[in-house]
């Protein structure tokens, strides 16, 4: 029996009647062929979070973004009158990439007046105007007015600056995130702007590992070693149960109860936890932030623990009730392979006490990473043997269940309007 | 002392800081993996024990202007949170069944 309230229908699966609850196929992680297909159905239609504005700290501040699952990099620069834009990176002359450092492959940031060509110095304002061209007369009448950078729909909801790389977005990122993610805004992520970021090449899918973090059925079990054994032995007797799942299109989330961790009993934590003052869930001293935006704690938790906002289709934000948050990325490179970005985000420190206290929140969101990445290669490695080709996923699971789902969509959508064309 | 790193207060934990001052969390992990569990215990004793003075003592600085020594120990610190997991939930010094995973932090705040 469960614990917390379910939704009338008896569980939130059913409370989404559209999801069905027969075993899922995971084809979708194993097939080269579907993977092909998500480059143009999914990764040149959605809008996708390459960063913050924290990135671009002034005129003239730029960055790369490799999307590679799109055979595309982006360059994003804060330009002359503080806007954010975003161009294909690619130089208008031969098609040598603009924006790079010693390997081709790899992002780069920094800051400049001008783009200029490493092959034969076009160079390009913080606009995207083409403004030099070396030996113009040489050319046959080229007007430089035509040849500028080519533009990336760019653009920025609650600091995060988003890119589109459809001609024409369906949607504007408004409309895209929806309800659900923009009841958000106002939360103070300008205000934390002391960053750790964490980068892993994983030997799995990107929705396998999607799936790894927005289910916490499995933490009581894979994780049970990072919790002294008093502790694991009760979560795992009581398993996880959320009071909260919310699906708003193709974005999802859970919400959780919280621990007072510093209410427990002193044996239920690990002494560093004492020491620092701190642990998972982040810093037991948390900052003052104000009133929180509406679409936080939906389930209106006391104590709350965190909101996972699943946006769709690679990005996850994952704010923590002791005022800091997470961002997850999950950038594609083959149908087996992708790159993941993790991103810890805090008011920055106002003193060694502080700051020792998201240390530890940031090498103990590495230890817990660390354990589900190797999972997931080893998820991968069994799905391919296609041996079992499906598999049941309970209520504590349904917004894997839904992932899965609105990939499908997404494809299907994409292949009808192909093949009418 | 010249040439010790931490402040005189803390000499008792000098034997360690030429091996666990490490400014990046890429070093401490480093260092962590390469050390033996008995150095890592002895290393953790030592720390642990003088973790609340050593944190009170960083605390006397603004943490954009520490002086050396200051900011070695709080490196030093640093390095006790890493090593912790190895004693109070592995018992080794890497995270069980991570053979093959890798995350790496190419950004850290400073200090």
């Amino acid at each position: 029996m469960s614990r917390l309230p379910k939704p009338p229908e008896g569980s939130w699966t059913e409370h989404y009647p559209e999801l069905g609850t027969a075993p899922v196929s995971y084809e979708d992680s194993i097939s080269p062929e579907f993977y092909e297909l998500e480059r143009e159905a999914i990764f040149r239609r959605a809008w996708l979070n390459v960063g913050r504005v924290e990135q671009l700290p002034r005129k003239g501040s730029y960055f790369t973004k490799e999307v590679r699952v799109a055979r595309t990099s982006v360059v994003v620069v804060r330009d002359g009158g503080g806007g954010v834009r975003a161009f294909f990176n690619v130089c208008r002359h031969r098609g040598n990439k603009l924006v790079w450092d010693e390997f081709p492959g790899e992002e780069t940031s920094g800051f400049c007046r001008q783009f200029t060509c490493k092959y034969h110095g076009w160079r390009y304002g913080l606009d995207g105007a083409l403004n030099f061209v070396q030996q113009e007369g040489e050319f046959f009448d080229l007007d430089k007015e035509d040849f500028g950078l080519v533009p990336v729909h760019c653009e920025v909801w609650a600091g995060f600056i988003f890119v589109n790389l459809a001609r024409e977005p369906e949607q504007s990122l408004h409309d895209f995130l929806g309800p659900m993610v923009t009841a958000l805004d106002g939360y103070p992520f300008d205000k934390m702007t002391e960053r750790f970021y964490y980068r892993a090449e994983v030997g799995a899918n990107w929705k396998l590992y999607m799936d790894a973090f927005q289910e916490f059925y499995h933490a009581p079990v894979l994780h049970a070693k990072q919790t002294p054994a008093k502790f694991s032995t009760a979560a795992q007797q009581s398993g996880f149960e959320a009071p909260h799942y919310q699906l708003d299109g193709p974005h999802r989330l859970v919400s959780t109860s919280g621990i007072v961790a510093w209410e427990l009993a002193s044996d239920m934590r690990k002494p560093m936890e004492d020491i620092t003052r701190s642990g998972l869930f982040g810093p037991w001293d948390g900052p003052e932030l104000g009133e929180m935006p509406p679409g936080l704690n939906p389930a209106g938790c006391d104590p709350w623990g965190l909101d996972s906002f699943q946006l769709w289709p690679n990005f996850v934000i994952l704010i923590w009730s002791g005022g800091w948050y997470l961002t997850y990325q999950y950038w594609p490179t083959s149908y087996n392979t992708h790159t993941f970005e993790g991103n810890l985000y805090f008011v920055p420190a106002r003193n060694a006490r502080e700051r020792v206290a998201h240390e530890m929140a940031a090498v103990t969101f590495k230890e817990y990473g660390l354990q589900d990445g190797n999972t997931l290669e080893a998820t991968q490695m069994s799905l391919e043997s296609r041996a079992v080709t499906h598999f049941p996923l309970n209520d504590q699971e349904i917004l894997c269940r839904h992932l899965h789902k609105v990939a499908a969509d997404w494809v299907e959508d994409y292949k009808k309007n192909h093949t009418e064309v | 002392m010249a040439d010790s790193l931490l402040p005189a207060e803390f000499a008792d934990l000098e034997p360690y800081a030429a091996d666990w001052c490490l400014a990046t969390e890429t070093e401490r992990y480093g260092k962590r993996l390469a050390t033996s569990m008995q150095d890592i215990q002895a290393f953790y004793d030592a720390v642990v024990s003088r973790a609340e003075a050593a944190i009170a003592h960083c605390d006397r600085f603004p943490l954009d202007a520490m002086p050396e020594d200051a900011l070695n120990l709080l490196h030093l610190l640093y390095s006790m949170i890493n090593v912790s997991f190895c004693v109070e939930a592995w018992g080794q010094q890497r995270v069980p069944d991570t053979g093959a995973a890798m995350l790496d932090c190419l950004i850290e705040p400073v200090p």
